[in-house]
């Protein structure tokens, strides 16, 4: 027997909701509060117990069309690399600062994304970041943390 | 109400408000152009501009990039056939044959006066509308706003779930989840959070909209392999053919927009309705309003089958602001978005801010006003300029999209761990994304899910534990007949189609 991934995906939504219910009991009400009618776990309670219920019918009701999604031609290794490189980003950001951390991303993704083309990666990426930083710290006065331009003495 | 309008006029008219809207017009444009990017998107990458704003301020930005992104949209329908966003897509059923046919210019004009008709009529019903409808949802109490939630959450899977109704749900439920990651709102116990201090406060609602939507549609164009710039092959946009309009053509459209302006207005209020239905019926109704001869140019490059359809999906966006602003439940998953960033702002949209803040209530329906007529000062001339947008490659355009994303939550937080958890949820929505798992419904959810619980706490209260509040009052049985009503026609449907 066949089971399609939309019906493996409701299978884990179950376990999912089954694991929500488990720490919603878990919920720690003050004592006063565990024989009212509303406490904190009452709401996630009902919502478990509605995703349970809708989960398991998805995976016992014959489907009428399940998705069709032909993995050959998904791209799979660029979406990798991009996600891997956003992590990076995100992880850098606050130790190296917002500049050279987002214009190095933005050159980084153009070239994994297999642009070659060096004049207009450069572009979009230091004076692209550089004007947005302007934009937005010296004319909208959003503050943008930069330990490294703050040390330069470019921000403040 | 002439004392608000004209509070809502001077609010709107100030130089940094009509430079936001238009901003938000222009960029809206360029955004809802984009193939897979819609207002939602346009909205979520907004957001954390407007924080320093007034409230006022960020709503018009808002508001003026809602409208830009729905003609953005019609421009890639007419252009490429590629419709920008699912309420575009009755456009490019007569727009793009005319696009083929030389009439490119012709057809990008026709939207946007129907577009700005429609639009402009909308805001004039709901000018009368919201205001009338402020005063009876005073004599609303909790157990009808939670029925009128739970309502709203229906209908929005419903309609957005393409006969995927279970699905649609899960996604509910699954919005409702994150919802109540954090603090109880009464009693500040904390659930969910696995002893993490960074989920005590719950999850951000900016967070979730740019993983979900800016995110996962990012890492969808690569993951499918898509380039929206690819499009711009098969029409040249330098050449799109005039703007003008002639005699018979201008005839067609004015008896288009008025019944499309009115069924986009209707629809539009419904929740969950919105902009993609209101196109369709609208597309639908005028087919069988025109004449036999009109009848067989549909789909061929009909005037009246562009007009009508552009005309309903504005209508709506404005009819879609009359339960954001006078009950406080948003309609559509592009209101749901407005509703998060008003919390945003602290402020709670409903009844009652009519006259807490009127400058606000007042500004937007004037702004809309404004935003209309900028929309077709602005690109009916600039058109063939901004349609080069579509013709950004995908390599400048993805990173882009990232940056934006993650620019916004860092400039929220200042904190990793948000980052990464943004990351966490797009990677998870880009995968139920493609075996369709609708998000609207997610985020609706999760934008309500506080609301839902704080008055499902009240009713239970005052009904000491017992449900009977749910048949306890005319309007509760009412809301809860028609929410039943939708989901037994779900039901019913789906057993048709089976057999």
């Amino acid at each position: 027997m066949r089971i399609s991934i939309d019906k493996i995906i409701s299978l884990l939504f179950f376990i999912l909701s089954a694991f929500y219910l488990h720490q919603a009991y878990q919920i720690q009400v003050f004592s006063f509060d565990e024989n009212a009618p509303f406490n904190a776990k009452t709401f996630p309670t009902f919502v478990a117990y509605i995703g349970m219920f809708l989960s398991i019918l998805y995976v016992i009701l014959p489907e009428r069309n399940p998705s069709k999604v032909d993995h050959k031609v998904l791209d799979y290794r660029s979406s990798l690399y991009l996600v891997i490189i956003t992590v990076i980003y995100g992880f850098v950001i606050l130790r190296v600062g917002f500049f050279l951390s987002t214009s190095f991303f933005l050159f980084f993704s153009y070239y994994f994304l297999g642009e070659r083309r060096w004049i207009w990666m450069f572009i979009l990426s230091f004076p692209f970041v550089a004007l947005f930083m302007y934009l937005l710290h010296g004319i909208l006065n959003v503050y943008l943390r930069d330990p490294l331009l703050k040390m330069l003495g470019i921000i403040g | 109400m002439i004392e608000g309008i004209l509070i809502g006029l001077e609010t709107a008219l100030s130089f940094k408000n009509l430079l936001m809207v238009m901003m938000g017009c222009f960029f809206g444009t360029i955004i809802g152009m984009l193939p897979g990017l819609g207002p939602m998107t346009a909205i979520a990458l907004m957001i954390p501009i407007t924080y320093g704003f007034e409230p006022a301020t960020g709503l018009i930005l808002m508001a003026g990039v809602y409208y830009g992104a729905v003609f953005g949209g019609s421009t890639s329908s007419i252009l490429i056939n590629a419709p920008g966003v699912p309420g575009t897509v009755a456009t490019s059923f007569d727009g793009y044959p005319m696009a083929q046919q030389g009439k490119a210019g012709k057809a990008l004009a026709i939207a946007a006066y129907s577009s700005f008709a429609g639009g402009t009529i909308a805001a004039i019903f709901l000018l009368f509308a919201a205001p009338s409808l402020s005063k009876v949802s005073l004599a609303f109490r909790s157990p009808d706003y939670f029925a009128l939630m739970i309502l709203g959450l229906t209908a929005v899977s419903a309609f957005s779930s393409k006969g995927q109704f279970l699905k649609a749900m899960m996604m509910v439920v699954l919005g409702l989840m994150l919802a109540s990651v954090g603090q109880d709102s009464l009693s500040d116990i904390t659930r969910f959070t696995f002893g993490n201090i960074n989920l005590l406060d719950g999850i951000s609602f900016v967070l979730v909209v740019m993983a979900t939507f800016a995110m996962s549609e990012a890492l969808t164009i690569i993951l499918k392999g898509k380039d929206p710039s690819r499009a711009t092959e098969q029409i040249s946009l330098s050449k799109l053919g005039s703007i003008r309009l002639d005699k018979e053509e201008r005839n067609k459209m004015l008896k288009s927009i008025p019944r499309s302006s009115v069924l986009g207005f209707l629809v539009g209020v419904l929740p969950g309705a919105g902009a993609t239905i209101a196109s369709f019926l609208a597309y639908g109704m005028e087919r069988n309003f025109v004449s036999e001869d009109e009848k067989q140019k549909f789909g061929k490059g009909s005037v009246h089958g562009l007009a009508a359809p552009e005309t309903a999906n504005n209508a709506a966006c404005s009819g879609a602001f009359v339960p954001l602003l006078t009950l406080g439940i948003p309609g559509s998953g592009t209101t749901a978005v407005m509703l998060g960033a008003l919390l945003g702002f602290g402020i709670q949209p409903g009844p009652r801010l009519y006259m807490t803040n009127p400058e606000i209530f007042w500004s937007v329906i004037m702004s809309m006003y404004i935003g209309m007529v900028i929309l077709l000062i602005l690109n009916l001339p600039l058109i063939p300029y901004i349609a080069r947008v579509l013709a950004t490659p995908k390599n400048f355009l993805i990173p882009l999209i990232l940056f934006f994303s993650v620019t916004g939550i860092y400039l929220m937080s200042f904190n990793n761990f948000d980052i990464f958890l943004m990351i966490g949820i797009a990677v998870v929505a880009t995968f139920l994304k493609l075996y369709n798992f609708p998000m609207a419904p997610l985020i609706l959810a999760f934008v309500l899910g506080g609301l839902i619980e704080e008055n499902l706490r009240r009713s239970l209260l005052i009904s000491d534990g017992s449900f009977n509040f749910l048949w306890g009052r005319p309007l509760t049985t009412v809301i809860l007949i028609l929410t039943i009503l939708i989901i037994g026609w779900q039901i019913y449907s789906s057993f048709k189609k089976r057999n």
